[in-house]
């Protein structure tokens, strides 16, 4: 019989993983790549829109809402629950951000102890993340039934009625545009938030079940991770846009 | 793995350098944040003003990208697999500037 030898190190051999990721891991960025395309089209567009329209030029103190220019976002987002009346310019768009980053910052330490292998670890910490996104939902829910109910004063429209809060056809804070961004971008990202908690619980109920022990590594946590940490760095370019600029 | 092993023996608490170096990144996260709330309140609007605003979200985005998403410490071939088509994204903000109207 003719012995055929084979170099076992060759990469055409399979086995070996390109760029030293694992093929999950490496579609995870791949799909996350083409996700950050969508966010910055959506982005793109709100700028566009933005500055297509006029900006108020009088005086910050004297600001009042109008549908013939777009508005100050820190006098759109000034509300807080259970201050009501209360101007809290950006403060809870601030506590947010907060939540949204400590959450990353836990779900990083879930990464971490699933490389020593410590399954006690990677559960505490993943609960913890998975507290934070809930967390960021409920803010997001008072800020959606605020945005839409609108200050107590409403706004005097061009036709003469006053109007109070926002839908998609017109809103009391600036031209129509401005609300259906508002409605669009954040409830885009607002959805993936939502399920990345969805992925996390269920990530979570396997760590629980002592699935990836068995199986001897955490990659499942660094996969989710990658689509979690995405899910705030979008948030930083939103906060940006929407609340900044 | 020696790596794992030695990260197993110095535990989740501060005495893990991979912890120590999440929280630095962490407390960066935080200040680059805070700084943004300061400008947003002190400075008048303007061009400059945003400029500020894109430069300080892009050095958020390097820390989120580099740190906790750990592309930095991946392969050459990776990092640039992901950041080279991002290119794309400042050939559509140029396209839109030179064909919009407004400025």
């Amino acid at each position: 019989m003719a012995t055929i030898t084979v170099n076992k190190d060759s990469v055409w051999n399979g086995g070996q993983e390109p760029m030293k990721a694992s093929y999950g891991k490496l579609m995870m960025w791949f799909f996350l790549l083409s996700d950050a395309f969508t966010f910055s089209a959506l982005l793109i567009t709100y700028g566009t829109i933005r500055f297509m329209n006029p900006a108020y030029t009088g005086p910050r103190e004297e600001f009042t809402f109008s549908p013939n220019y777009w508005p100050i976002p820190e006098k759109v987002y000034e509300a807080i629950p259970f201050f009501h009346g209360v101007s809290a310019p950006l403060v809870f768009v601030g506590i947010m951000t907060f939540i949204l980053i400590l959450s990353s910052v836990t779900m990083v330490l879930a990464v971490e102890a699933g490389h020593r292998m410590s399954q006690k670890e990677v559960e505490k910490w993943m609960l913890w993340t998975i507290v934070g996104g809930i967390a960021f939902l409920a803010c997001q829910a008072w800020e959606w039934s605020h945005f839409i109910h609108g200050t107590d004063e409403g706004t005097v429209m061009n036709d003469g009625t006053v109007f109070y809060g926002a839908n998609l056809i017109k809103n009391q804070y600036g031209p129509p545009p401005f609300a259906n961004l508002f409605f669009f971008i954040t409830g885009f990202h607002g959805t993936h938030v939502l399920s990345g908690v969805i992925l996390n619980i269920i990530i979570f109920y396997n760590v629980v079940m002592g699935v990836y022990e068995r199986r001897g590594h955490y990659e499942m946590v660094e996969k989710v991770g990658l689509y979690w940490h995405f899910v705030d760095l979008v948030w930083v370019f939103v906060f940006t846009c929407f609340y900044l600029l | 793995m020696a790596h794992t092993e030695q990260a197993q023996h110095q535990g989740g608490g501060m005495k893990n350098p991979a912890v120590r170096r999440l929280v630095t990144v962490t407390i960066y996260l935080s200040l680059l944040t805070s700084l943004e709330f300061v400008i947003a309140f002190l400075q008048p609007p303007g061009i400059l003003k945003n400029l500020e605003f894109g430069i300080l979200t892009i050095f958020k985005a390097f820390y989120i990208v580099g740190e906790f998403m750990h592309l930095k410490h991946e392969v050459k071939s990776l990092i640039w697999s992901i950041v080279i088509p991002l290119a794309f994204i400042v050939w559509f903000i140029v396209a839109l500037l030179a064909e919009g109207g407004s400025h």
